[in-house]
């Protein structure tokens, strides 16, 4: 059954839907950054990257995610869980601040202020929508028949 | 005049701004096809949470994998990595990154409401722009 409003286990697997995604970027692109540039014309090129650790510590980050967010989008709407991937980014700026003491300018604060609202907006309210069908008889197939108004005595 | 492609300041050189733009559409574009298409796939599936209570983890792991649709989602996303990819290859992380992830959320949104007939209210559209103006700060 669907749930509108989301169990503690819930939140962990959009928990860790938020982390496991930045986290897998990021190695993404500090293992492509160290690549010679690459073209359209040997992409093979491209499969052979794969296989460098830096690439493939992202792609099995990223794998982790796809996990919980196939798991988040089976009870939830994809409008819910997508702004969830997006408060991956304010967990990282936090981190690198609090943690790595990294300057954060103010269009950053702004922006995790920003994302922070956004993300809020949409956890405040239902997770799922309610199909009609899903819930309710159908209202095109009644159970009893149908009175028309010539059928009255 | 505001512009929708990226300023040249903004990329590294022998990058033109509409390769760079076009770059950032094929990602927003495949991967909002491949999110639909998943989201699709697993609403047709059902909460995987009770599938794996009642099935155990193969059984969860058997009913994703008998889904034609989540396989048309996945070759999509598949689609929507290499680009990225591709994109990291010849642009700055926090131009591609945050410029495909704020536009990919904004099409999803629309994506989500036109074919899967989600209810984004206005809740979820304040909360799909806000996150994406939120993101694109954050890289600058």
């Amino acid at each position: 059954m669907a749930h509108a409003r989301l169990s503690l286990q819930q939140y962990l697997i959009l928990a860790m839907v938020a982390i496991c995604a930045p986290l897998g970027d990021s190695c993404l692109s500090r293992g492509m950054s160290h690549l010679p540039p690459i073209s359209l014309a040997h992409p093979l090129t491209l499969i052979a990257s794969v296989f460098t650790p830096w690439i493939a510590a992202g792609i099995a980050l990223l794998i982790g995610f796809f996990a919980c967010y196939l798991t988040a989008l089976s009870w939830a709407d994809l409008t819910y869980v997508l702004p969830t991937t997006a408060f991956g980014y304010v967990v990282i700026a936090l981190l690198s601040h609090f943690w790595l003491h990294e300057y954060i300018s103010p269009y950053r604060w702004a922006g995790i202020l920003l994302i922070t609202l956004g993300v809020g907006f949409v956890a405040h309210g239902p997770s799922l929508t309610e199909k009609p069908n899903e819930s309710l008889p159908p209202q095109d197939a009644p159970a009893e028949p149908v009175v028309q108004m010539g059928d009255r005595p | 005049m505001l512009s929708l492609l990226p300023h040249a300041a903004d990329l590294p050189p022998g990058i033109a701004p509409l390769a760079a733009a076009a770059m950032i559409a094929t990602v927003s574009l495949t991967s909002t096809a491949g999110e639909v298409l998943t989201a699709a796939a697993m609403k047709s599936i059902g909460d995987l949470d009770e599938i794996r209570a009642h099935s155990g983890l193969k059984g969860a792991i058997r009913a994703v994998l008998t889904c034609p649709l989540f396989f048309a989602g996945v070759s999509f996303l598949a689609l929507a990595f290499f680009a990225l990819l591709f994109a990291l290859n010849h642009l700055n992380l926090s131009l591609a990154a945050p410029a495909s992830a704020s536009l990919t959320l904004v099409t999803n949104a629309i994506a989500g409401k036109i074919f899967l007939k989600e209810n984004v209210d206005r809740r979820r559209w304040a909360a799909a722009v806000l996150v994406c103006f939120g993101v694109y700060l954050l890289a600058h």
